[in-house]
């Protein structure tokens, strides 16, 4: 039988994943290197979190910096533009 | 890698032959209107005329200055001359600020026919839509006297590369397949046009990593940061644009994550050239082409440097097409092609749904774009959705 990857991880290095379905909150999932248990109903596409994140440290998908967690996030929470920001063309953020 | 059965190395296809020694995959004949104010004749033109002709009715061309009007003179030229286009009728109101008579004879100079129209001279839009009528005659059996069709393959060909309606499929389904193909094309020996610079800001360290060139490398750099710069110093935050809210929506939350999966579509490519909006490669490869993320900006700056196909990634879905260079548009997301059917020509999204390869929708693909290079329709061209916009970055006085 043909079970469907529930996540995707796209690097070793990432600390979030992709649903590739629907999760549902409570719900344990195993993926390559681990399981985790869903915080919030997260939709397919969206992201979430493979550890927990600390305020200020970087969310890591690709193997790359997709942005720096505005809270602490932790595992298993949905990752998106409500606690992870770009740090790139912010022209609102003055230098210092 | 594209890995085929049947060994199909490189294909080949019935190119129209310039006599600059480009070949095109159409035989386009165009009413090109040189300013705004010329664009409603060129529009009308294509309607009244009894044959079958492209207006490519654009904005601009008046009271510009500097980058702006260097700009769109470079990109009429451009489109004009692209290997797609047998011949053109260049529409002028008279006094507009782009140098009509220049752009004839840079256009005559490739052996193109091409007519003149000038409204004022005319004595008024009427008269002018008769001239242009006649004009558009002359052209076409000129066309059709010179028109020289040769067997052609996929080094002949300019390949630009697009993203419009990205989402979480983008960077894993259609980029990736895009990046096969692009391996593929370069090795035959063929242009692939990478470009949206706003869409690789925070992965262009990956590109520049593989530039050996130290000058196209800085110029890679270079282009991101004064765009990156230009937000800054306005005090913009490009979060109100990019991701747009389609983007979001479709689960990308960072301009960082959106490019990461954009760069896919290069494949192992490394960049060979970076150029200026409409600015024609010099070297074949993998080319960098400063554009804006807006598509139809972005495609009618790679069409000006002579692009003859585009392959054009959605994940949103989107009907975009060009005017005078086929769009072959692959969408990533499956409930998309479900959805949009009619306007998407490739499904990547069965590699989400676990149905298929990269390397089978790479094959899928690329069997396509033979057959659109020998005629073949593409759902854009079949709808008939069609638009140009010349980029703009100063004040129109």
């Amino acid at each position: 039988m043909h079970v469907r990857k529930k996540i995707l991880v796209i690097d070793k290095a990432d600390n979030v994943g992709v649903a590739l379905i629907a999760l549902k909150a409570g719900e344990e999932i195993e993926y390559l290197n681990g399981s985790i248990k869903v915080k919030n109903d997260i939709p397919s596409g969206f992201k979430v979190a493979l550890k927990n994140i600390i305020k200020g440290d970087p969310v890591i998908k690709y193997g790359e910096t997709i942005g720096i967690s505005s809270q602490n996030i932790i595992c298993g929470e949905k990752v998106h533009v409500h606690n992870c920001q770009s740090q790139r063309g912010r022209g609102d953020i003055k230098e210092k | 890698m594209i890995t085929d059965k049947s060994n199909i190395k490189s294909f080949t296809f019935k190119g129209f032959q310039r006599k600059d020694g480009t070949k095109g995959i159409r035989n386009h004949i165009i009413v090109m209107p040189a300013s705004v104010c010329a664009s409603p004749l060129a529009a009308k033109l294509s309607l009244a005329s009894k044959r079958k002709v492209i207006a490519l009715t654009h904005k601009e061309g008046c009271c510009q200055i500097g980058k702006d009007y260097e700009r769109t003179r470079q990109t009429l030229i451009g489109l004009a001359c692209n290997p797609n286009v047998a011949g053109v009728v260049l529409i002028a109101l008279g006094c507009e600020g782009t140098p009509f008579m220049e752009i004839k004879s840079i256009i005559e100079e490739t052996a193109r026919p091409v007519e003149l129209v000038h409204i004022q001279l005319e004595g008024g839009s009427k008269k002018a839509l008769q001239a242009g009528l006649k004009a558009i005659e002359k052209v076409y059996y000129a066309v059709r006297k010179t028109t020289k069709v040769v067997p052609s393959s996929i080094k002949d060909l300019v390949f630009g590369l697009e993203c419009g309606g990205s989402d979480w499929t983008s960077g894993i389904s259609s980029n990736p397949v895009i990046g096969c193909l692009t391996e593929h094309f370069i090795n035959a020996g063929a242009k692939v046009i990478l470009s949206e610079t706003t869409e690789i800001i925070g992965a262009e360290h990956i590109l520049a990593s593989k530039i050996q060139d130290e000058e196209v490398k800085s110029k890679l750099l270079e282009i991101v940061n004064r765009l990156e710069d230009r937000a800054k110093k306005a005090g913009i935050d490009i979060r109100g644009a990019q991701p747009t809210p389609g983007n979001i929506e479709g689960g990308i939350t960072t301009i960082e994550e959106k490019s990461l999966g954009m760069i896919y579509k290069a494949g192992n490519a490394t960049i060979q050239e970076v150029v200026e909006y409409a600015q024609k490669p010099t070297k074949n490869g993998l080319i960098f082409m400063d554009t804006p993320g807006q598509d139809v900006e972005s495609m009618t700056g790679m069409a000006a440097g002579g692009a003859q196909i585009m392959i054009f990634s959605t994940g949103r879905g989107s009907p975009v097409g060009f005017p005078i260079s086929p769009v072959i548009k692959i969408t990533g997301n499956p409930e998309t092609f479900k959805k949009m059917k009619d306007d998407i020509d490739i499904n990547a999204g069965r590699i989400i749904n676990g149905n298929a390869t990269i390397s089978k929708i790479g094959l899928q693909a690329l069997h396509l774009i033979e057959r659109v290079c020998n005629g073949d329709k593409t759902k854009a061209e079949l709808n008939d959705y069609s638009e140009i916009g010349i980029l703009k970055s100063e004040i129109t006085l």
